[in-house]
C-alpha cells in the first residue's frame, strides 16, 4: 500500500472522477470516448445514466491521471457540442459506491457458510436464494467488494459482476437551476463558473 | 387580409408545403446564402442529386474529380470568403475520401458542412453496398456530426450545423443522410436559422478582470511581443488588431495560417513564427518579457522545445476556445473570449507606446537574416533558380494583392516567408495537418470564394501528382486558377531532412514527373515551363495576363534547404541559419 502511495506521488496521478453533463444524443459517448482513447488514456471505469433532469444525462468517468491532464481531457470533453458541463474531483471530494452481485452455489453456501454473519460483515443482502444458486449484493468501495470475492471463492464462487462508479460531488448544489440558465439565449453567470476565478480549477465552462 | 386567410386554413398558423427530404437540403442550402457547392454524386446520394436537377438556377454545384478534391475546394472557398464552405459525397468510398480534408478543416479551424448520402436507414448495420460507418469514422475529425434518418430532422439538423461549423472556433460538419429521408415527403413549414444550443457556448462570457490584468501587464512591459494566428482572421477582428497593435507599439509576429491578418510590410510586422519563421522573431521569444498570443494555439512547430520555450516571459493568451488556454503553454493572464471583442476592450486599457529599442532588436535580426539567407534565395546574381526569387518576382508583380495558395513541403515554406500579402484572406495553406495535394483543388475554391482576385497556386512536384485531376475541374468551369509548379525533381522537405538529419540516406525522395505542361495541355490548359533566371518575369507575367487557367513550371535547384530552420526538439532560440 505504502509503495503504491510512493509511486502515486512520483508520478502524480491519482483517480479523479470526471462528471459530465450531457444531452441525450446518439454517438456521443463514442465522442468523449476517444478523447481518452486518442491521448492512450485507460478508462478506469464508466457511467452513464440519465440524470435527475429529463433528456440529460450523467456520465461518471472514473481515470487514474495527473491533474494536469484532467483538467485539460475535461476541457477538450466540455468543448463537444452536445456536452453542456464537466467537473472533475478527487476521491476525497466525492461520496462513491459500486455495487457488486456475487453468485454462489445454495447447497454448499448454506452447509459450510455462517451465512447470516458474512453478510453482516460485509454488509450485503441476499438477492435471490434459489435452490441451485443464490445471488448476494453489496455496495461499497472497491476494496470492499474485492474482499467479499475472496471470502465467496472457496464456497464455489459461479458468477461475479461489478458495476461501473457512481459518485456525488460532496460541493455541489446540483445541475436543475444551471440548466435553465443554459436554455436562455443570453446566459448568465451561472454558465461561466470561472475556473480561475470562482471554484479553483475544477469546473469548465465556455 | 392574407394572413387571416393563412390562419384559417391552417389551425397552427404556419403553411407547410408537402417536400421531400432532398428538397428541404436544398431550400436550407439555400437560406444560408450556399453559392457554390464542390460535390460527387453516387448511389446513396442519387435523390439529392435528383432534387439539385431542378435547382441548378439557384445552386451552383461544381462537379470535382475526387471528393478529397471536393472538400478542399469548400475549405478554399471559406478561406477565402469567409462563409461556410458546402461539399456533396456519397456513402462509403465517397465518404471515407473526406477524411483528409475533415481532419485538415478540424485542425485549421475551417467551417465546411459536408452533405454525405447514406444506405437506406434499414440497411445500417448490415454491410450493405457502399455502407460505411461514417459518423463513427469521422467522429474525431468533425466538430460536429450527426445521422439523418426522418426527412423532418432536415431543416432543423442543417441549421444547427450551419451554426456550429462558423460560430465559435469554426470547423467542419458533417450531416449523413440516409437515403429514405432524401425520398420521403413531409409537410414543411419554412426554414429557421439556428442561433442557440443549450448545451453550446460558442463564445466565453468575457472576463473584464482578465483584460484589466492583461492591460496593466502590457503597460509594464520593456519587451513586450505579440504572436498572432489564424484567430484574427476567422474573428473578422482585423481591424481592431491594428489598432491594438499600432497603439501598443508592440512588435507582432504570425504564424503560418496568420499570415496576411496585417500586411506583410506592416512596420511593426516583423515576420513568421516557428520552425522555418524569421530569425529575431524566433529567437527574441526567449527574450520577450511579455507574449501576447492572439488566436493562436503555440503548435508544436511553433514553439519548439516546449520546456525551454519563452520560460521568462508573463503570457497573454486571447482565445475563443478555453481549451487552447495552458494546453501547450502556461498562461499568466487568460483572455478568453472572441478577439473582435476582447482586442478593443485590451486596446482601450493600453498606453500609447513605441518599443523603439526592442523593436530595433528585431531589425537587427532581420538584417543577419538576409545577409545569411534572404538576400541568396530572393536574388541570386548565378547558378540555379531559387524558389524565393520566383516568389519575389511573383510579389512584384502582384504588388501583393493575389490570393496565395501552398502546397506542403519547401516551397510552402518559402511561399508563406517570401509572399508579400497587403490583404486578409489571401493565404490559403494546409498548416497544422499538412496536406499534400491540398492546394490544386483548394485553389478551385478559392478563386470562387473570392472571384475578382488573382489566385495563385504555389506547388511542388510531389504534392501536385497527388491531386492533379483535379485539372479536369479547372477545365470544365473555366476556373481562373494560376498553377506555379517549383519543382526541384525532389520531395523536397524530406530531402532536406534526410540531408541533415539521416545522414544524406535518400530514401524514396528521388520522384519523377511528367511532362507537367503536356499534361496542362492535355486538359486544355495553357502551360510553360522554364529553367533560365531571364525568363522568370516575363512567364510569370504571361501567366497572370492570361485569362483563365496558366499551369507555369519552373525548375529550381535541386538540393536547396528552407532557412533558417528550428530542428526538432530544439529550442526556438537554437534556429539555425545553415
Amino acid at each position: 500500500m505504502s509503495s503504491q502511495n510512493n509511486a502515486e506521488k512520483v508520478s502524480g496521478k491519482q483517480e479523479f472522477n470526471i462528471t459530465v453533463y450531457t444531452e441525450n444524443q446518439i454517438g456521443l459517448l463514442s465522442r468523449i470516448a476517444i478523447i481518452f482513447t486518442r491521448r492512450k488514456i485507460n478508462v478506469h471505469s464508466l457511467n452513464t445514466s440519465p440524470s435527475e433532469i429529463e433528456s440529460i444525462h450523467r456520465f461518471n468517468i472514473v481515470v487514474n491521471e495527473t491533474e494536469d491532464v484532467v483538467r485539460k481531457l475535461s476541457r477538450q470533453i466540455e468543448k463537444q457540442v452536445e456536452v453542456l458541463k464537466v467537473y472533475y474531483n478527487t476521491n476525497e471530494e466525492v461520496i462513491w459506491q459500486e455495487l457488486a452481485l456475487y453468485k454462489v452455489p445454495t447447497d454448499i453456501i448454506a452447509e459450510k457458510a455462517s451465512v447470516e454473519r458474512l453478510l453482516r460483515e460485509n454488509g450485503a443482502r441476499a438477492v435471490v436464494i434459489r435452490k441451485d444458486y443464490t445471488v448476494f449484493e453489496t455496495t461499497g468501495h472497491r476494496e470492499e467488494t474485492d474482499a467479499l470475492i475472496k471470502i465467496l471463492q472457496p464456497f464455489g464462487l459461479i458468477e461475479f459482476v461489478r458495476s461501473a462508479r457512481v459518485a456525488i460531488i460532496k460541493h455541489s448544489d446540483g445541475f436543475n437551476r444551471k440548466l435553465r440558465e443554459f436554455e436562455r439565449a443570453e446566459p448568465g453567470e451561472e454558465t461561466s463558473e470561472n475556473e480561475y476565478l470562482n471554484k479553483g480549477q475544477r469546473i469548465f465552462t465556455m | 387580409m392574407e394572413i387571416e386567410q393563412q390562419a384559417i386554413g391552417n389551425p397552427s398558423g404556419v403553411e407547410t408545403i408537402e417536400v421531400t427530404g432532398s428538397v428541404a437540403l436544398l431550400e436550407a442550402l439555400i437560406a444560408e446564402g450556399t453559392e457554390v457547392i464542390f460535390g460527387y454524386p453516387g448511389g446513396a446520394i442519387m435523390p439529392i442529386y435528383d432534387a439539385l436537377y431542378d435547382y441548378k438556377d439557384k445552386l451552383n454545384h461544381i462537379l470535382v474529380r475526387h471528393e478529397q478534391g471536393g472538400i478542399h475546394a469548400g475549405q478554399g472557398f471559406a478561406r477565402t470568403s469567409g462563409k461556410v464552405g458546402v461539399v456533396f459525397a456519397t456513402s462509403g468510398p465517397g465518404a471515407t475520401n473526406l477524411v483528409t480534408g475533415l481532419a485538415d478543416a478540424m485542425i485549421d479551424s475551417t467551417p465546411l458542412v459536408c452533405i454525405t448520402g447514406q444506405v437506406f436507414a434499414h440497411l445500417l448495420g448490415t454491410d450493405a453496398f457502399q455502407e460505411t460507418d461514417v459518423i463513427n469514422i469521422t467522429t474525431p475529425v468533425t466538430k460536429w456530426n450527426f445521422q439523418v434518418t426522418d426527412a423532418t430532422e432536415i431543416p432543423e439538423v442543417i441549421s444547427k450545423a450551419f451554426y456550429i461549423a462558423r460560430s465559435g472556433r469554426p470547423g467542419p460538419v458533417l450531416i449523413d443522410i440516409t437515403k429514405n429521408a432524401q425520398i420521403q415527403k413531409f409537410d414543411y413549414s419554412g426554414y429557421i436559422p439556428c442561433n442557440h444550443i443549450r448545451s453550446y457556448r460558442p463564445k466565453p462570457i468575457i472576463r473584464k478582470e482578465y483584460i484589466k490584468q492583461a492591460a496593466e501587464l502590457i503597460n509594464q512591459a520593456k519587451k513586450p511581443f505579440v504572436l498572432f494566428g489564424q484567430g484574427v482572421i476567422l474573428g473578422e477582428a482585423e481591424k481592431e488588431f491594428k489598432a491594438f497593435v499600432e497603439k501598443s507599439g508592440i512588435p507582432s509576429a504570425w504564424t503560418l495560417l496568420g499570415a496576411g491578418a496585417i500586411p506583410t510590410d506592416h512596420p511593426l510586422n516583423v515576420g513568421m513564427l516557428g520552425m522555418h519563421g524569421n530569425y529575431g522573431p524566433n529567437v527574441l521569444t526567449n527574450e520577450c518579457d511579455v507574449l501576447i498570443a492572439i488566436g493562436m494555439r503555440f503548435d508544436d512547430r511553433v514553439t519548439g522545445r516546449l520546456d525551454k520555450y519563452a520560460k521568462q516571459a508573463k503570457v497573454i493568451h486571447l482565445d475563443i476556445d478555453p481549451a487552447e488556454i495552458d494546453k501547450n503553454v502556461q498562461t499568466t493572464v487568460p483572455v478568453w473570449g472572441d478577439c473582435k471583442e476582447t482586442l478593443p476592450a485590451l486596446t482601450e486599457l493600453i498606453e500609447e507606446k513605441k518599443h523603439t529599442d526592442w523593436l530595433n532588436k528585431f531589425r537587427e535580426y532581420t538584417k543577419m537574416e538576409v545577409d545569411a539567407v534572404i538576400k541568396a534565395e530572393l536574388e541570386p546574381q548565378s547558378g540555379e533558380l531559387t524558389m524565393g526569387e520566383v516568389i519575389n518576382k511573383l510579389n512584384e508583380l502582384t504588388g501583393g494583392d493575389a490570393v496565395i495558395v501552398t502546397d506542403v513541403g519547401q516551397h510552402q515554406m518559402v511561399a508563406c516567408r517570401y509572399s508579400k500579402l497587403n490583404n486578409t484572406r489571401s493565404n490559403v495553406t494546409s498548416g497544422g495537418l499538412g496536406t499534400m495535394g491540398f492546394a490544386l483543388p483548394a485553389a478551385i475554391g478559392a478563386k470562387y470564394g473570392a472571384p475578382d482576385r488573382h489566385v495563385v497556386a504555389v506547388i511542388g512536384d510531389g504534392g501536385f501528382q497527388m491531386t492533379l485531376q483535379e485539372l479536369g475541374t479547372i477545365m470544365q468551369y473555366g476556373v481562373d486558377v494560376k498553377i506555379l509548379i517549383l519543382n526541384n525533381n525532389f520531395l523536397g522537405m524530406v530531402r532536406q531532412w534526410q540531408e541533415l538529419f539521416n545522414d544524406h540516406r535518400y530514401s524514396f525522395v528521388d520522384i519523377q514527373s511528367p511532362d507537367f505542361v503536356a499534361l496542362a495541355a492535355a486538359y486544355g490548359i495553357k502551360g510553360k515551363s522554364i529553367s533560365n533566371r531571364g525568363d522568370i518575369s516575363s512567364s510569370l507575367e504571361e501567366m497572370l495576363n492570361t485569362k483563365g487557367s496558366f499551369l507555369l513550371e519552373v525548375m529550381v535547384t535541386k538540393e536547396n534547404n528552407v532557412f533558417p530552420m528550428v530542428p526538432q526538439g530544439c529550442s526556438v532560440s537554437e534556429i539555425r541559419l545553415k
